[in-house]
């Protein structure tokens, strides 16, 4: 039994008579103490993924399709107070906005120990005591005055390795990072990554990272999954990604990694076009078609087929063979 | 945080020296001298000279102005022209029944108004939402003397239940609580309405934050999601929104306290208008505008220590 399974999960958000949809067909599998990325460009539904695996979903979003289990119990249909008891120790998430993660008229202190408070056998001065010292895992320089803060006291760097440190606080079995480095210079970057890399190492977690920079993904993925318009495009385990891209969008990913461009270019490659409609009715066909170099006829007219190159190895091209 | 209380306390007083000069200038933007104007036409010359100067109003100008701030600084807010008391011991004397009847009011609106909004919420979307929508339009839109002569025809004369006059016997808390009850409810009710809208809008925008999915990612439970990570946020406005709600409330009592022949600073006032009772006039409006400003600069203060961001913002 995997400890994330989901399986052909479609979703769609409802605004004003318009129907998105946010996922298509989206299957993914995590093991136990397994690290796997999530990539791709923004709007492509990474965070709603996210918010799938905890169940916070906003009320517009409705679930059309699909099956998603977490050590084999069945989000979808379990009741609010189970959903409640697996999030934080059983699924924790770093979310996307360090900005507005905390809330502003009470102390980071009291917020990090009230996230504690499976921990029945601990006094709240045992939580807080915890809470520092993983403050101070985390970089943050004076973590007892950093407790007594309010949120728009700390810098947004601050703000996320103290969201960061939330979430590690719990020793989860799954974490869920949704770019969790974005507010970080190159150092911090790479201490948090080596906290999230004892988090496996030590406690067997597996970790689901949600992010737009590469090296992020090579640095501590095993795999990854490359997303676009809704869709998972390409999965592989991360060297067969970055070196044998079969997805022509993934290639197109990563010829624009400004990390792997050499020396200085004039200009950093993009990829030209606009991102996929996802309104529905969403046009047939391969949703990067329009942007693709290698697209055929068919790729306008069919919806491409899943190819399997290997275990856990697999692309949605009309291109690829296996 | 104190040099903004002081800054806030200051601007109180700016107010209150305005409305001051305002009210001052009132007794000479009324056509007539205000002795002849209290006495009426038949009254004889030395009558008139006597009332004259007994309100000062021989002196010249400045020395009038003068010695109006200098007696109010003292608490002195003039005599009666008629009985002769001083007024602000008339005032402190019916004061108390108009404060309480006030705060009845904003109690009913604050409870019943957050209690709607939270329910509201819980069902957002649905019929009831709907119906309490409806619901507090109308209880928004109703004056509230309306809803007094109406509550008093119904409970009073036809049923007979609560007293349709007065405050209730001095000594009795049983009848004063039931002399109560109607005028506090025809004020408080357009009030609910308003506080459950202000209610629901503020909690379903906090509601929405990002900061609440981060709790709730920790597994808090609803009710402690609800009642220590939203609902301070989400009253932050309607506390604003009472201080500004206890002036208007006061203003709404002058007529329900009217209907209902109940003593207060609203009768005060109105006797005193219609005696041309200048000096009790003024002190009745100078002593409601200076409780006005102290209920609505400690609510600043009160909104200053709910919220970090603007005890910071206030302390740069
Ligand atoms: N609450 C919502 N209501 C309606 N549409 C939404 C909502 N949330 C997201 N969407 C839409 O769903 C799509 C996927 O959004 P999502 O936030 O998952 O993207 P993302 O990959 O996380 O992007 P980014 O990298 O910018 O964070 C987008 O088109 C977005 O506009
Ligand atoms: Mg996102």
């Amino acid at each position: 039994m995997s400890l994330l399974e989901v399986t052909d999960l479609s979703l769609t958000y409802a605004s004003d008579g318009v129907v998105v949809e946010a996922l298509r067909d989206v299957s993914l599998t995590v093991e136990a103490g397994e690290v796997v990325g999530i990539v791709g460009e923004s709007g492509s539904g990474k965070s709603t993924l996210a918010a799938v695996l905890n169940g916070l979903l906003p009320d517009n979003a409705r679930i059309t399709k699909g099956a998603v289990r977490i050590e084999g119990t069945d989000l979808l249909t379990l009741p609010e107070a189970g959903r409640r008891r697996l999030r934080g120790p059983g699924v924790a998430m770093v979310l996307q906005d360090p900005m507005q993660a905390f809330n502003p008229v009470l102390t980071i202190g009291r917020q990090l120990v009230d996230f504690q408070h499976h921990l029945k056998d601990l006094s709240r001065a045992d939580k807080a005591a915890r809470a520092e010292a993983m403050l101070a895992e985390v970089g943050i320089s004076d973590p007892a005055a950093c407790l007594r803060r309010f949120p728009h006291e700390l810098s947004g760097g601050m703000r996320q390795r103290a969201a960061i440190a939330a979430a590690l606080l719990l020793t989860p079995r799954l974490l869920v990072a949704d770019e969790p480095t974005t507010a970080l210079d190159v150092t911090m970057e790479a201490q948090i990554l080596h906290l999230l890399r004892r988090l496996r190492t030590d406690h067997a977690g597996a970790i689901v990272i949600i992010t737009h920079h590469l090296g992020v993904v090579g640095e501590i993925c095993d795999r990854v999954h490359v997303m676009y318009g809704g869709q998972i495009v390409e999965e592989g385990p991360v060297d067969d990604i970055h070196h044998a891209p079969a997805h022509p969008y993934t290639q197109a990913l990563i010829a624009c990694d400004p990390a792997a461009i050499p020396g200085r270019a004039a200009r950093l490659p993009t990829i030209p076009g606009r991102p996929p409609p996802l309104r529905r009715p969403v046009p047939k066909g391969c949703a990067f078609a329009p942007r693709c170099p290698a697209a055929l006829p068919q790729c306008r007219t069919e919806a491409p087929p899943r190819v399997v190159l290997g275990p856990r190895r697999s692309a949605l091209c009309h291109r690829v063979s296996p | 945080m104190l040099s903004y209380a002081i800054k806030r306390i200051g601007l109180a007083f700016l107010i209150l020296f305005v409305v001051m000069l305002g009210l001052f200038s009132m007794v000479f933007v009324v056509p007539g001298d205000p002795a002849g104007v209290a006495l009426g036409p038949r009254a004889s010359p030395e009558l008139r000279a006597q009332l004259t100067e007994r309100m000062g109003l021989d002196q010249p100008l400045h020395v009038q102005v003068a010695n109006f701030f200098a007696n109010a600084a003292r608490g002195d807010l003039g005599y009666d022209v008629w009985s002769r008391r001083p007024v602000l011991e008339m005032i402190l004397d019916v004061f108390p029944n108009t404060l309480i009847l006030g705060l009845v009011s904003l109690g009913w609106a604050l409870v019943l108004g957050v209690a709607l909004g939270c329910v509201a919420v819980v069902w957002r979307g649905t019929f009831v939402d709907r119906l309490l929508g409806v619901l507090s339009v109308s209880m928004i839109a109703v004056p509230s003397f309306v809803i007094a002569l109406y509550s008093l025809l119904i409970f009073s004369v036809w049923l007979g239940w609560l007293p349709a006059i007065g405050a209730g016997e001095k000594g009795d808390i049983g009848s004063q609580i039931r002399a109560l009850i109607l005028p506090s409810f025809a004020i408080g009710i357009t009030w609910v309405g308003y506080l459950a809208r202000l209610v629901r809008a503020s909690m379903l925008e906090v509601l929405a934050a990002e900061h609440i999915r981060m709790a709730r990612s920790f597994g808090l439970s609803e009710r402690r999601v609800v009642l220590t990570y939203a609902l301070r946020l989400a009253l932050i406005p309607t506390v604003a929104v009472l201080a500004m709600g206890l002036g208007s409330i006061l203003s709404s009592a002058v007529f329900v306290e009217a209907v209902f022949s109940r003593p207060g600073i609203g009768t005060l006032a109105t006797n005193a208008v219609s005696n041309r009772n200048y000096p009790v006039v003024m002190g009745t409006v100078l002593f409601m505008t200076a409780f006005y400003l102290f209920v609505v600069t400690a609510a600043d203060l009160v909104i200053a220590r709910l919220d970090p961001r603007v005890r910071d913002v206030l302390r740069s």
